[in-house]
């Protein structure tokens, strides 16, 4: 007698985790009608006015002084499921700052404002699919879904790719991080492996000696084919 | 590649979180201007000129102000972005808004042409937001349109939900129509959301 195949995990977290607090009044309680097939979400937007943009950014560089912290390089490929490079693709990018204060009025927790940082950058793929971005490293940030909670340092991802299906807002985290195992928006990714691609990898050749330590982070954006949700199994 | 998991490698999604706005509707940086705004036609763009006044509302009833709407559509001419031959006009067939203290977002554009005559004119609509661990993914229809009775998309919605996708014209005042549109994430007269 066979045994049944076990299901693969879904890649994406449901949308209700209710120990992501937030979630519990805002996800969608019915599930999604699966479209097979749509002319107008296959389609993806004109950037023509940022198609000229680099495919680096430096947000150490966008005010008179240098912020305060660790400079970082963060680099990578932005990628289509079948690992080819996507080109000419937006990556924009923002942060808090080497303190975890965001530069956003509703970010008023007591840690200092950097009058040298603003932490938001933008860049286009070079023709490998490539990006880079020099930054500091964000602090980790505190928030109030439960007590004494306090996000893992992050960078918030928006890539757009191919089409309006391969649109993708993420969040980049640092290897070795004490926080991963108490964030509920970290872990509600269902699967392990998964979780690992938010994870930066440390890459001394992206390291610049007496400048910056480097870390790269591949960004994998679905294609055209249907991908499988939470709950369903592709 | 094979990965562990069965998703080929993909990156997953995670929340845009409360503070995207100086990253995503305000200029990134010194010199770059904002990627997308809420007004979608320029001069030269084909078609009817509306305004798309929507809301979004969480499962107690309650405003969402930190949401960010983003729309794909076609011109007037039923063409999406990027397959119309090349013209003067400026249309980039995408708007991004953020929703205000009150929950609203408000998009300046033109009523979308139909991509084949059973398709009915119809915007896609994709949300982010806080308590969002993924995009939603809708579409905005019109009531005034007569194909929307022989549309695919909403030939495959239950009859009793496909209301929570017309938005409802009215007169502006200014010779512009207006469309209200209601996004209720959770409850009763839930939006209905599209998985592809």
């Amino acid at each position: 007698m066979a045994l049944p195949a076990s299901a693969p995990p879904p890649v994406h977290p449901p949308s209700l985790a209710p120990d992501y607090v937030s979630t519990r009044l805002r996800a969608p309680l019915l599930p999604p009608i699966v479209l097979a097939s749509m002319a107008t979400e296959s389609a993806a937007p004109v950037f023509a006015s940022v198609a000229h943009e680099a495919a680096e950014a430096d947000l150490t560089r966008q005010h008179g002084g240098e912020p305060i912290g660790e400079r970082i390089i963060v680099s990578g490929h932005i990628l289509d499921e079948d690992r080819r490079p996507i080109a000419g693709t937006v990556v924009e990018l923002w942060q808090a700052n080497a303190a975890g204060r965001y530069t956003h009025e509703r970010d008023q927790h007591p840690a200092p404002l950097d009058p040298n940082f603003s932490g938001a950058g933008r860049v286009v793929t070079d023709a490998d699919g490539r990006y880079r971005f020099v930054t500091i490293k964000p602090g980790a940030y505190p928030w109030r879904n439960h007590l004494n909670a306090w996000r893992p340092a992050h960078l918030h991802f928006s890539l757009f790719g191919r089409s309006f299906l391969s649109r993708l807002v993420t969040q980049m985290y640092f290897p070795g991080d004490p926080l991963f195992d108490y964030d509920p928006i970290f872990n509600a990714v269902p699967d392990a492996a998964a979780r690992a691609r938010l994870v930066a990898s440390f890459d001394l050749a992206t390291t610049q000696p007496e400048w910056a330590l480097g870390y790269r982070f591949d960004i994998v954006l679905r294609g055209h084919a249907a991908t499988p949700l939470e709950g369903e199994h592709g | 590649m094979v990965d562990a998991d069965g998703g080929g490698g993909l990156t997953p999604s995670q929340t845009v979180g409360p503070f995207f706005h100086f990253g995503m509707t305000a200029p990134p940086a010194p010199g770059q201007a904002a990627l997308a705004d809420q007004d979608l036609a320029g001069p030269g763009t084909p078609g009817e000129k509306i305004v798309l006044l929507g809301v979004v509302l969480d499962g107690a009833g309650h405003s969402v102000s930190d949401a960010l709407i983003e729309i794909l559509q076609a011109d007037g001419s039923g063409h999406l972005p990027g397959t119309r031959p090349a013209t003067n006009s400026e249309f980039r067939g995408f708007g991004r808004a953020a929703t205000d203290a009150e929950g609203t977002f408000r998009f300046r554009t033109v009523r979308p042409g139909r991509l084949s005559p059973q398709q009915a004119p119809h915007i896609a609509l994709g949300l982010f937001g806080r308590g969002l661990l993924n995009r939603l993914l809708t579409r905005v229809y019109f009531d005034d349109e007569p194909a929307n009775a022989t549309d695919p998309v909403l030939a495959l919605v239950p009859p009793d939900r496909r209301a929570t996708l017309i938005a409802r014209g009215e007169d502006s005042g200014h010779g512009v129509r207006l469309f209200r549109f209601a996004i209720r994430l959770q409850g009763p007269d839930e939006t209905v959301f599209f998985a592809t």
